[in-house]
């Protein structure tokens, strides 16, 4: 059985990473120029961010990847690096795991198939470069993440499935509307993309961004009411950033998600973590709720 | 005549542009746009009426419904397509100042965002109300900004950003702008932004919806 798997099954519940990208803004990042550039110019600086995570308790972190598509890339002149910069970004995070996990992450492109902007094709290519540098670079899993275009969905799963049999998490953004119903940017509504998801044989779903932890709790539940065998990813926002005295601060602090950390493990969510915001401060509070909630059962 | 005008504003709702077009499936057959536009003209409506009554009207039901979530992105998209298409066909019956433009408006997405999708249904959405569009693309710096109000005479500009790492880039742009002396108002939009943060950057304004941002400049700056 795949290690990702297995740890599951022994484990029950894993705890994953906060943010990278606000992590790396703390880091001196400047916002404008390429963030995943980083993994080849700043190693060490992301192999702390990574490094940190562990030491807070994480048991699967992902890798500095999100944007380093070969579309994204391109926009910075460093389009010919793609492969490279993915690779190092999993051997940063591998250094780091020692013998705990890494999934790689990926982003969508921001690019619509539906505008005519891209191609399927090009589409395909611009994915399967970042994937390559990834797997070549030992992740144990690969996480698309914060997705809301089933079309790009679509396109990124069959690259990956061309290319290896390595388990594979989607997660996707969803946005409450008026009547306090959850859809994507394109209307999909929270059966359709999980649906769509099973059919295309994912390993794994998830649910990560938007509006914060306590909007994810009702997702994960229509989730678990429509297919309760599904394993689920959740890694939410800590809410909406704001700015205080210059510096972005996020809404959710770990005290705050702990009733929504509580739901989830109840709900029976495998994988916890968090997305724009969070801190090591996060996972460590997952980490305690996590390990109290498994050893009373 | 009303009933054609109604009829015109939920073609565009619904981006039917003519009577062959399968979007949407329960109006095969029936009229689209161009249909409508073609007996709207043979009454002798004056482009203004169809303009305002219909085609305005069609994309204020378009820009509700998506701040409200009930159409998505492939939805504007069609209705931007079809108001695009009554548009052309406005142009080549009327001469331009009898389809006049409400003012110039800026759009762009801050330096160090790729992501366009949020300021282009903004675009779509003010283009299809009346206002004419600059669009600076993405990554866009408070020079680029600068040039262009030099070049044109500008009512308001939309900034956008969809990252938490770059949406810190709105606050530089907005106090290059006010050190150079450049008065217009500078609204901001995007996924990861709120009111809050809009205040605390001096932004003049902000909406979680592109309507939002038509219903500010109509109001203040039309």
């Amino acid at each position: 059985m795949n290690k990702l798997f297995s740890t599951i099954e022994t484990k029950r519940v894993l705890v994953s990473d906060g943010a990278w990208g606000t992590e790396l803004i703390k880091k001196g990042f400047q916002s404008g120029s390429c963030p995943e550039l980083w993994n080849l110019e700043k190693t060490e600086e992301v192999f702390s961010i990574a490094n940190n995570y562990f030491d807070a308790g994480s048991d699967i972190i992902s890798t500095n990847s999100f944007g380093s598509n070969r579309i994204k890339l391109e926009h910075f002149g460093l389009a010919d690096k793609t492969y490279q910069i993915n690779k190092k970004a999993a051997e940063i995070s591998k250094s780091a795991a020692k013998e705990k996990l890494v999934m790689g992450s990926v982003g969508p492109t921001g690019k619509f198939l539906i505008t005519g902007e891209i191609s399927e094709e090009e589409l395909r290519q611009s994915f399967s470069e970042q994937l390559k540098g990834l797997i070549d670079g030992g992740v144990d899993a690969i996480l698309f993440e914060t997705f809301y275009d089933l079309d790009e969905l679509n396109a990124v799963i069959e690259t990956i499935r061309d290319l290896s049999n390595i388990p594979i998490i989607c997660s996707a953004t969803f946005n409450k509307n008026s009547e306090g119903e959850f859809y994507t940017l394109m209307g999909n509504s929270i059966r359709e993309v999980y649906s769509f998801l099973i059919e295309k044989g994912v390993d794994l779903v998830g649910v990560n961004c938007g509006n914060g932890y306590f909007d994810s709790i009702e997702i994960v539940k229509q989730i678990k009411k429509d297919f309760p065998e599904l394993k689920i990813l959740v890694q939410p926002n800590a809410g909406l950033p704001e700015i205080t005295s210059g510096q972005l601060v996020y809404s959710e602090t770990p005290e705050k998600i702990i009733p929504a950390i509580k739901d989830f493990l109840e709900m029976g969510v495998s994988i916890i973590g968090g997305c724009c915001g969070t801190t090591k401060e996060h996972i460590k509070i997952i980490r305690e709720l996590t390990d109290k909630y498994l050893a009373n059962k | 005549m009303i009933d054609l005008l109604n009829q015109l504003a939920i073609c565009i709702e619904k981006g039917k542009i003519n009577s062959q077009s399968k979007i949407p499936a329960d109006m095969a057959g029936k009229d689209g746009v161009e249909e409508l536009i073609d007996k709207l003209l043979r009454l002798n409506i004056p482009s203004k009426t169809i303009i305002e009554d219909g085609l305005l009207k069609g994309m204020t039901v378009v820009g509700e419904k998506f701040r409200d979530g009930k159409l998505f992105i492939p939805n504007v998209l069609f209705s931007a397509k079809a108001m695009n298409h009554a548009m052309d066909i406005l142009k080549k019956q009327f001469p331009s100042d009898q389809l006049q433009i409400k003012g110039k408006v800026i759009l762009a997405t801050v330096k160090g965002d790729l992501h366009n999708i949020g300021k282009n249904l903004v675009k779509m959405i003010l283009e299809g109300n009346g206002w004419e569009v600059i669009d600076l693309g993405v990554d866009v710096d408070s020079e680029k900004i600068i040039q262009k109000l030099k070049e044109t005479d500008v009512k308001a500009i939309g900034l956008s950003a969809l990252l938490t790492t770059t949406m810190l880039n709105m606050k530089g742009i907005i106090e290059d702008l006010r050190n150079n002396g450049i008065k217009v108002p500078v609204a901001i939009g995007g996924a990861p932004v709120s009111k809050k943060f809009a205040e605390e950057i001096n932004a003049d304004f902000y909406s979680p919806d592109p309507s939002g941002f038509l219903d500010y400049l109509n109001n203040n700056l039309n």
